[in-house]
């Protein structure tokens, strides 16, 4: 669904990312791992398509299309969503609005709302004074309104309380596999994921079949998520930089691998 | 034998304001006095009727306590349908009620400028509202100042008394009819609010692209008072200029003053707005919210803190949609004593590309994700308007043309 090709990205005259490669395929929850400034959220605005973010070179493919160069709304429109970590306040817009216009008319907004516990949000402006926890319930609620083919989804447990990281989680699992938890179904639901976890903890609630480790702005490794985590857990990213840094061809053989 | 006051206003004919062009008064004709008055505003012609509605006045008068209508210099309608509130036009007013003339140009000050002494000095009529004492009036009190002619100066003198402990609400629309691009507008307001009353005052300006409009506003508040003013201007105009003032001189009195703004290519907009704050307790708030599609927004604030223990924010906020348009925040604290609390925010600018993009990202095109948060940014300065109105707004705001140019 989601290739990234030799990505080379630079924010405000700085390269951030150096040419990273990867895949998300169809039906497929992906994480992404890496210490704070690795790059991660830099790689979702990218793919999503805010200025700022610019290419220097390489390709970002929608199944099949180059959207590299696609302004927000069209990446919107063929099929990607994302929750951002630090999405900004809209003064008078009404999250009720937003979400309305977000869904097409299509979805329940007082339903939603209520399972994510943001039925009281709904009336304040977009962000506006949300605290962290707020924000991510009203991105997600915002996402399933938008019903998105390929989340994407930057540090969806960071600064959820544990009570709302439970819901909040559900309703991840919810947009992505719908009811079934059968890898089989997921994968004909041609939903795809891509989400950033620093601390593995989305992994609690969300089913994952491939992880990658991002450091300083590549991609240092990618195998089984569960795999991933144990070892980052055990040895922290260091071992994955200095484990890339020995064999820089691990990367290339695990790409060339998935295609 | 003139009045000192006369004499006064006759040395103030050559006067320029202090803010705004200066408009040329010989220019204009006197609009007429004569005009023959309508039963009911259901009796005028559909297309006035329809412009009436615009500026959120009612023609049936369903689910008002007043109707009021000035057309030119006249006024051809006015009519109660309420209780504990008295309407009618200032110069019958003034036969009614002897100690009228206490009220009369106590706020403000014919000299203040040359429109204020040519108002005097015609003698213009306008409304008188009166809500009586302890009299919560349950409906709005709707006027309407229409200018009819074309070349046509309007003088409008309104007087509003809202007696101790009452509750009124106001809503005044101000507009053209259809084809009338050259006019003038002068219109003075004197609002007393006595002790513990409430008075929430709407102003709604739809005028068209070559009017001059130069209101001339001043609020005396006593002790426990509240003042809400809420203004909008969406349409565009020539020229207004306006700094409507709360003299707020009892304690505890509140005021708060709302305005949103567009500004289109052409337009010069100086508004301002001001509370002096003169004994403890008192607490203001204004709030604005511009918009420049290609026009000109001066946006003044100015909040006099006089007494201790008073506490007043003020905010003016502008966005430039346009490479054209000009945006100039002028906020002014002034404080004389030491135990004051006062605050200004102000922020000029273009709007946020990453709010654009954010809106964009949940599927909006640009333009739409621009409209809503253009409607937004507006939004904010009408939250105290009546609900009855603000369906009226919200569609103007989307007929308004937002985009960037």
């Amino acid at each position: 669904m989601l290739e990234i090709e030799n990505l080379t990205v630079e924010v405000a005259g700085k390269e951030i990312l150096h040419n990273v490669s990867l895949s998300v395929k169809s039906g497929y929850t992906t994480v992404l791992f890496g210490p704070n400034g690795s790059g991660k959220s830099t790689l979702l605005m990218t793919i999503m398509g805010f200025s700022g973010y610019k290419v220097r070179s390489g390709r970002i493919l929608l199944n099949g299309e180059d959207i590299t160069h696609l302004p927000v709304n069209e990446r919107a429109k063929r099929g990607i969503g994302m929750m951002m970590q630090r999405p900004p306040n809209i003064t008078g817009v009404r999250l009720k609005d937003l979400v309305r216009v977000a869904s097409k008319g299509k979805v329940d907004i007082a339903k939603i709302a209520e399972e994510l516990d943001m039925t009281n949000f709904l009336e304040r402006d977009v962000n506006v004074g949300f605290s962290g926890g707020e924000i991510k319930r009203s991105e997600i609620l915002q996402l399933t309104a938008q019903n998105p083919c390929l989340l994407l989804l930057d540090e969806p447990e960071s600064g959820v309380d544990m009570v709302s990281i439970e819901k909040l989680g559900a309703k991840v699992r919810e947009l992505l596999q719908g009811p079934s938890h059968c890898a089989g179904w997921r994968e004909r639901s041609g939903k795809a994921a891509l989400i950033i976890t620093h601390t593995g903890q989305i992994l609690d609630y969300v089913e994952a079949d491939r992880g990658y480790v991002m450091c300083n702005g590549t991609v240092a490794c990618s195998g089984n998520p569960r795999e991933l985590l144990a070892e980052i857990r055990k040895m922290g990213y260091q071992e994955c930089i200095r484990c890339k840094l020995n064999q820089p061809n691990l990367v290339v053989e695990n790409v060339a691998s998935e295609g | 034998m003139a009045s000192d006051e006369e004499r006064r206003a006759r040395e103030a004919l050559r006067k320029a304001a202090r803010f705004g062009d200066d408009i040329d008064l010989e220019a204009y004709s006197e609009g007429s006095r004569e005009l023959a008055p309508v039963g009911s505003l259901e009796e005028l012609p559909e297309d006035t009727k329809t412009t009436l509605l615009d500026t959120g006045i009612v023609p049936s008068g369903k689910g008002r306590a007043g109707n009021f209508l000035l057309m030119d210099n006249s006024v051809v309608h006015s009519a109660v349908m309420g209780e504990g509130v008295e309407l009618m036009p200032l110069s019958q007013a003034l036969k009614v009620h002897d100690w009228l003339k206490d009220y009369v140009w106590k706020a403000v000050r014919p000299d203040t400028d040359k429109y204020t002494a040519e108002t005097y000095l015609e003698n213009a009529d306008g409304y008188f509202i009166r809500a009586l004492p302890g009299a919560k009036v349950r409906m709005p009190v709707q006027t309407c100042l229409l200018l009819k002619d074309r070349n046509t100066k309007q003088y409008v003198h309104n007087v509003l008394i809202a007696e101790e402990g009452s509750e009124l609400e106001v809503v005044t629309g101000c507009t053209t009819s259809k084809g009338v691009e050259k006019g003038l507008h002068l219109g003075i307001s004197e609002f007393f609010l006595r002790k513990s009353s409430k008075l929430t005052f709407t102003m709604i300006h739809n005028w068209s692209e070559v009017i001059g409009v130069r209101p001339r506003t001043d609020v005396v508040m006593d002790e426990g008072a509240t003042y809400v003013n809420n203004y909008v201007a969406l349409k565009p105009v020539r020229s207004i200029q306006t700094y409507p003032t709360a003299h707020m001189n009892g304690p505890d009195g509140v005021c708060r003053f709302n305005s949103v703004a567009v500004a289109h290519p052409g337009s010069v907009l100086d508004l301002g707005s001001r509370a002096i704050l003169n004994a403890p307790g008192c607490r203001a708030e204004l709030i604005s919210r511009t918009i420049t599609t290609g026009g000109t927004v001066i946006a003044r604030g100015q909040l006099v803190g006089n007494s201790a223990g008073i506490k007043a924010h003020l905010e003016c906020k502008g966005l430039i949609l346009s490479e054209k348009g000009v945006q100039i925040a002028i906020p002014e604290l002034e404080a004389r004593v030491p135990d004051v609390e006062m605050t200004h925010e102000a922020a000029v600018g273009k709007i946020a590309q990453d709010q654009v993009e954010y809106l964009m990202s949940r599927g909006l095109n640009e333009e739409d994700a621009v409209g809503m948060i253009v409607r937004g940014f507006l939004d904010v300065g009408i939250r105290g308007i009546p609900e009855h109105l603000k369906a009226e707004i919200d569609r103007t705001l989307q007929e308004t043309d937002v985009r960037r140019g």
